[in-house]
């Protein structure tokens, strides 16, 4: 965490912050059409505002935004934005040894503020964690510095989208950047022919049970696709290897 | 939601939900102290999980009105989703699809009225 002087005052936090600036001008741009989606959508900004600061997470909360304004149950929407975020528990397990020697409350905070750019770069910069204390000392003021400027271009981007959609005239249609965003993130996860294929699944589930209520058509859609990839894996001659928690 | 513009205590509760779910994605294996792993079935749903979470909320907001498969081609949606991803496949960047869709949806739908 970036408010921790052992962290800030080390040189490495500048590294990782430096490391970041390139990646800043992307993040500004997905964030301000998050927070314009967000109140075209049909959000409050007081909603908005929260969501920005507190959920810090942008593909759960574009696949949140249309849920919440559908009425969707709570558990509903909690149980599609973990689904969402599941590439996270994948990244978590990769971090753990770098953040086990930190107290509870510290490798938290570490793990909430480290978004899927924070992991790559981090990961990329140390590759093996390390029993040396200096080196962990390092490790963890890097993932700090990176950290603060992934998350200040965020919030801040996201803040000024907010600020700006009361401007923007709805007919516009300018909640539809969220879907789009989303698009992005769902091609980048099409590396295999198996995803490729619980994605297609899980779409044709969703418009046929489109008609359940509460929204259950996702829940339903999610758990075909998983269990249909499932039960194909390692059958056809296009099927990948067994990748154990490496996404 | 009880309509656009106005705060709704639900809708913050969720918002809070949200925020734990963050919490217990990025911290899921280091939350507890002693050393654990998925059991095997968990991990190969991992695989698969969240691109059929992404699609399954994506894609009818693409394809649906009014609760029906869009009967119409003047649907501007159906272009700006398609550049979206025709983009992302060209650059393999996950921001120009938003661009790329925005360009194709804005005169489409604005100009023409899809």
């Amino acid at each position: 965490m970036f408010f921790l002087p052992s962290n800030y005052r080390h040189p490495a936090f500048r590294d990782g912050a430096r490391h970041m600036w390139p990646q800043a001008p992307g993040i500004g741009a997905w964030g301000l059409m998050t927070g314009v989606a967000m109140v075209k959508s049909g959000m409050s900004v007081l909603e908005s505002v929260l969501m920005t600061v507190l959920v810090f997470a942008g593909s759960a909360q574009l696949a949140a935004i249309p849920l919440l304004i559908a009425g969707a149950p709570a558990w509903v929407i909690l149980a599609t934005a973990f689904c969402v975020n599941l590439r996270f528990v994948v990244f978590s397990l990769h971090l753990r040894p770098f953040l086990m020697h930190l107290p509870r409350w510290q490798r938290m905070t570490h793990g909430y503020l480290t978004a899927d750019i924070s992991y790559v770069l981090f990961t990329r910069r140390f590759v093996h964690p390390s029993t040396d204390t200096a080196v962990l000392r390092e490790q963890s003021a890097y993932l700090a510095g990176n950290c603060l400027v992934n998350w200040g271009s965020w919030v801040g981007s996201s803040l000024v989208g907010i600020a700006l959609a009361n401007f923007i005239p709805t007919h516009w249609g300018l909640g539809f950047a969220g879907t789009l965003c989303l698009i992005g993130i769902l091609c980048s996860l099409a590396t295999t022919r198996m995803r490729l294929l619980a994605g297609t699944v899980a779409a044709a589930a969703a418009v046929v049970a489109w008609s359940l209520p509460l929204k259950l058509n996702i829940v339903v859609a999610i758990a075909v696709a998983v269990v249909l990839c499932m039960s194909l894996e390692g059958r056809g001659p296009g099927a990948p290897a067994q990748r154990k928690g490496a996404a | 939601m009880t309509g656009a513009g106005s705060t709704d205590l639900w809708t913050v509760a969720v918002i809070a939900g949200l925020a734990c779910v963050t919490v217990l994605a990025r911290c899921f294996f280091f939350i507890l102290d002693r050393d654990w792993t998925l059991p095997h079935w968990a991990q190969r749903g991992l695989q698969y999980a969240p691109i059929a979470a992404l699609s399954a909320v994506v894609v009818p907001e693409v394809v649906m009105a009014q609760g029906q498969l869009v009967q119409t081609l003047h649907d501007a949606r159906l272009y700006a989703a398609a550049a979206g991803a025709a983009a992302y496949f060209w650059r393999r960047d996950v921001l120009i699809p938003i661009v790329a869709g925005m360009a194709v949806y804005l005169p489409l739908h604005l100009g023409l009225g899809w």
